[in-house]
């Protein structure tokens, strides 16, 4: 399946990719809306910053999901490889947040905790991936 | 002293509305122009750096900047421009020669813009590219005086060797030092993709090209830097650099801070020296030197590349390029006083050589003066801005065209013309790592490969209109010229009618 | 005033006709004609013309040059001209008949020339090239005088009106040929000069040529590089020159020329065999400026044969038909019919394909 994969050769840390996730994820028309209104969404995508290199971060939907293991409400699932949480079951328990391996679990104003979901149900291309200014972001199929 | 206070030339304007303080800006500009002030929680721009490559208005995802051109102005004066004051005062301050870069922005006549290209009605039906055949493959060298066969129809008549372009652009010379790694490999995949070539300036060939060889024209220069026997033989056509559009008369200047360990290895140079190539080659003081260059390249290339002789476009260039052509040089590239440079002083590139369409028509009507036109191709450059100015610079009498400042445009240039200061924001004239990355060669080539495509298809559009469906028929054919606004003596330069004529 | 061809650049329209005999077996004149007057409409009044091949067995061996000259004067010092550099072996005013239709006719005169063994050596030159360069030399350098046809064994008649009107004024029924071409002109903007209509004639090679060429100017500064001087402006001037430099000073044949001037496509010789594709590469580009591009069907006419060829993309019409041994060409086959109404074959030449026709025995027999 196709997966958002980063390139931190190309990634140049301008961390365009978080706000277009925070907005994606944000339900507003407008950017200027989402980030300037009163709530603020927190971006799924993080861009970890060293000296030379950068790196954009989010839910790597693994094929043994140690956050869909240890999810005491069965309200993470996998559904066609893509790790969804339904929000009617999460309890905010946190679990999931302290076993990813990763750290792209994350928790917003709201008791239920929010990942990456590609993008599925908004655009069909993640909007991280359309944001970034390098391609160091791409979403495609691999082997 | 206040006198050195400079007003900034350009403003940041910040819709403080639109803004989401996302920093990007910020992060970006490696002038620093941006800062996010943590105790007011706002951003903030020194205008006074800015250079307005427009870097933070393309990144800024909310379109919340925008640069403006200052309307501070010092007392109107037709004859002391605002610039030429503030040059005086920067002397005065410094005691030093202004530099500048990209090719002359000064307002010029622009020869271009005032020729008019034919098309075809009624008595000469139009040919549609989409449905004919349109041929814009060119061949570029010397090409045989007779032709001979033996009793079997075998040529035994001499042949030269040429270059194949699928079509009849190039990029030119621009070394490694004065742009990027990523510019360059940029450029070699797209002259791969698009069957033409690239040039690698006076910079060597990276040892990573060398597998773009076939579609390389490797460059020697007055400071011979990065010239080896490995490095003749990789290229398809070596090019004798006399001379450049931007800076005619002197040579260049690698600053050592560019020269990091990959471009002191390709140059063949200690690390941190600067990189200086003098005005003159110093083994070439006359003409009969440099047939003599022109023949030690082919010596020790085996007579199987043609040799390319590059000069600026000056006032005697016909006479230089008959000179070119008879000293056994297989292509003549002139380069008009607009090229582009990553580095020249200020005077220099403002005043000095002549409008390359000018010296275009003046070199390709000597050469047929003299008979000579087909024992070299010429090739054009400084500056073609679109396929309009193709179409009529193959008509004037060029065999192709190099694009250098279009190319870089492609890349993300925003002509800027900062390329002396090393911190290009868009990745291409820079050494500095964080800045190359910016420019994705993969993103670059494809862009490189657009743009050529599009202005091949607009050239094929022109021809088909004109009746013209092979390259080679519009080539000296200036009867499809017709001049707009100019004076006789223009016209009899550029060979034309008047429009309506 | 209007200008008048060399002034300026005249696109125009027109319709060709032409045949030969392969055995060289004469025919007359009245039959071109004829053939022509078929395609009126193809023609505007400004201009007909005819050559005729193996016209002056006679003289065969001599240079036959054709003159207009506006007076008397210019007549008297291209005569000087001649003397000083031909033997003038006969010289006559060429009979024509006045006709209603053509008028403000020059004065025509024709030469039989052989020329002077001393002057021909001090030129250092070929014959044939030092005829050409006689030709060239009166043409632009003597006021009112103008050598419109200058080969052996051949002529060119021409004149501003209707080609069978020319044809009628000029008695070509009282001339035979081997080969014969016609042209009937459709100029778009002109006051008609003679020396302007076509076929446009240099030695032995004349051209009737219908189109309008978009390659012009690429051609014509190429072949001025090597001597030639288009002072007409026309494209059967310039496709004249191209021919005569190919053939004559590369020592190209007409199927090598037809390969460079409607060139194949690149594409098309990439599928080439090894040994062709090298040589087609190598004409394409040796001769690049002398490919010809945009609309044009021509008929070549040489000492002992013709050729006709229509451009790569065949953007003017061309018929060609056989007859025992005779073969006919024209714009349309009614042109054809009208002289030979039951051909044995009848067909449309592809684009950029030569319809070469010699006479047989290697034209030894020509004009016998």
């Amino acid at each position: 399946m196709k997966r958002v994969y980063v390139n931190e050769d190309w990634c140049l840390g301008c961390h365009l990719c978080e706000y277009h996730c925070s907005f994606a994820n944000s339900g507003k028309s407008d950017m200027v809306k989402a980030f300037n209104g009163n709530t603020k969404t927190t971006p799924r995508i993080v861009i970890e910053e060293g000296d030379d290199i950068n790196f954009a971060v989010q839910c790597r939907h693994c094929d043994e999901p140690l956050c869909v293991k240890g999810c005491i409400a069965g309200a993470l699932t996998v559904t066609d490889g893509v790790i969804t949480i339904d929000d009617t079951r999460c309890v905010g328990c946190y679990t999931c947040v302290l076993s990813c391996p990763f750290g792209c679990i994350v928790t917003d104003n709201e008791k239920v905790i929010k990942k990456c979901d590609l993008c599925i149900s908004r655009t069909g291309e993640p909007a991280c991936v359309k944001g970034c200014p390098n391609a160091a972001i791409v979403f495609e199929e691999r082997g | 002293m206040a006198i050195n206070y400079f007003y900034p030339d350009y403003e940041v304007v910040r819709n403080e509305k639109k803004c989401i303080k996302c920093k990007v800006c910020v992060r970006q500009c490696a002038n620093e122009v941006h800062t996010y002030d943590e105790e007011f929680d706002c951003m903030t721009a020194d205008d006074a750096s800015c250079v307005d490559c427009q870097r933070c208005v393309s990144l800024c995802p909310t379109r919340a900047l925008k640069i403006v051109e200052t309307d501070n102005i010092f007392k109107k004066n037709a004859n002391w421009s605002q610039a030429l004051i503030t040059d005086a005062y920067r002397q005065a301050g410094t005691g030093g020669v202004l530099l500048s870069s990209m090719g002359n922005p000064q307002p010029y006549p622009v020869y271009w813009d005032k020729m008019l290209i034919n098309a075809s009605q009624v008595t000469n039906p139009s040919i549609d590219p989409l449905r004919e055949p349109m041929e814009t493959q060119t061949f570029l060298g010397k090409k045989p005086r007779t032709i001979t066969f033996d009793k079997e129809g075998n040529i035994t008549s001499p042949t030269y060797p040429n270059l194949k372009l699928n079509i009849p652009i190039m990029f030119s010379a621009m070394s490694y030092g004065s742009i990027s790694k990523n510019a360059h490999e940029s450029l070699a995949r797209a002259a791969e993709q698009l069957g033409i070539y690239y040039n690698t300036g006076e910079g060597g060939l990276h040892q990573d090209f060398y597998k773009y060889g076939a579609n390389t024209i490797v460059q020697v220069a007055s400071g011979r830097f990065g010239v080896h026997k490995k490095y003749l033989e990789a290229g398809a056509a070596i090019e004798i650099k006399m001379g450049q559009g931007a800076k005619p008369g002197i040579g260049g200047h690698l600053p050592g801070t560019k020269v990091g360990e990959d471009v002191s290895r390709t140059r063949m140079i200690p690390r941190g020296t600067d990189a200086i190539s003098p005005a003159p080659h110093h083994d070439i003081y006359s003409i009969e030197d440099l047939r003599q260059l022109i023949y030690s390249l082919k010596e020790a290339t085996d007579y199987k590349k043609p040799v390319i002789v590059k000069i600026a476009a000056v006032h005697n260039v016909a006479a230089i390029a008959s000179g070119i052509a008879r000293s056994g040089a297989d292509i003549i590239a002139i380069d008009g006083y607009r090229g582009g440079t990553g580095a020249a002083p200020t005077r220099i590139r403002d005043n000095v050589g002549i409008p390359i369409e000018l010296a275009l028509a003046a070199v390709d009507q000597r050469l047929r003066d003299e008979g000579i036109r087909n024992d070299v191709s010429v090739v054009i450059g400084g500056s073609v801005r679109s396929s309009a100015d193709i179409v009529k610079a193959i008509a004037l009498g060029a065999d192709a065209v190099y694009i250098g400042s279009a190319a870089l445009l492609a890349l993300g240039c925003h002509l800027c013309r900062s390329c002396h200061g090393a911190k290009c924001n868009w990745g291409i004239a820079t050494q500095r790592p964080d800045l190359v990355k910016r420019l994705n060669p993969e993103i670059g080539y494809k862009r490189l490969v657009n743009l050529v495509h599009a202005w091949d298809h607009e050239v094929k559009e022109m021809m088909g209109g004109m009746g013209i469906n092979s390259i080679e028929s519009l080539r000296g054919n200036r009867l499809m010229l017709r001049g707009i606004g100019l004076t006789e003596k223009e016209l009899e330069i550029l060979g034309i009618s008047h429009a309506g004529e | 005033m209007l200008k008048k061809e060399g002034q300026i650049r005249i696109p125009s329209g027109c319709a060709i006709s032409g045949f030969i005999n392969r055995n060289g077996k004469r025919i007359s004149g009245d039959q071109i004609v004829k053939s022509i007057s078929y395609m009126h409409d193809r023609s505007n009044g400004l201009g007909g013309g005819f050559a005729g091949y193996g016209i002056y067995p006679e003289y065969k061996d001599l240079y036959a040059f054709h003159v207009f000259y506006e007076d008397s004067a210019s007549r008297e010092e291209t005569e000087r001209f001649l003397e000083e550099h031909f033997d003038i072996v006969n010289l006559s005013r060429i009979p024509t008949k006045k006709h209603k239709n053509i008028t403000n006719e020059p004065l025509i005169w024709r030469y039989f020339l052989e020329p002077l063994p001393t002057k021909l050596a001090a030129s250092q030159l070929e014959e044939k090239e030092f005829v050409a360069q006689s030709v060239i030399n009166i043409n632009i350098k003597i006021d009112g005088a103008y050598v419109f046809s200058s080969g052996k064994n051949m002529g060119v008649f021409k004149a501003v009106g209707f080609p069978e009107d020319v044809g009628e004024f000029y008695r070509l029924d009282e001339y035979a040929g081997y080969a014969w071409t016609a042209h009937g002109r459709y100029p778009t903007n002109t006051p008609g000069w003679w020396g302007g209509a076509h076929p446009f004639a240099l030695l032995d090679y004349t051209i009737v040529h219908n189109g309008e060429i978009s390659s012009y100017d690429a051609n014509r500064r190429f072949v001025e590089m090597y001597g030639y001087k288009c002072t007409l402006l026309t494209d059967t001037e310039v496709i004249t020159y191209i021919i005569d430099f190919l053939n004559r000073k590369h020592n190209l044949s007409c199927e090598d020329i037809a390969k460079i001037i409607a060139a194949p496509f690149w594409s098309k010789i990439d599928t080439l065999p090894a040994k062709e594709k090298e040589k087609a590469l190598l004409f394409r580009n040796m001769f690049s400026s002398l490919l010809i591009t945009g609309p044009f069907s021509i008929i070549l006419g040489f000492e002992g044969g013709i050729m006709a060829l229509n451009d790569r993309l065949k953007l003017r019409s061309m018929v060609a038909a056989e007859k025992d041994d005779m073969v006919y060409i024209a714009s349309e086959e009614c042109a054809i019919r009208a002289i030979c109404p039951e051909v044995d074959k009848i067909w449309s030449p592809k684009g950029g394909e030569p319809i070469i026709v010699t006479l047989n025995n290697g034209g030894d027999s020509y004009g016998n």
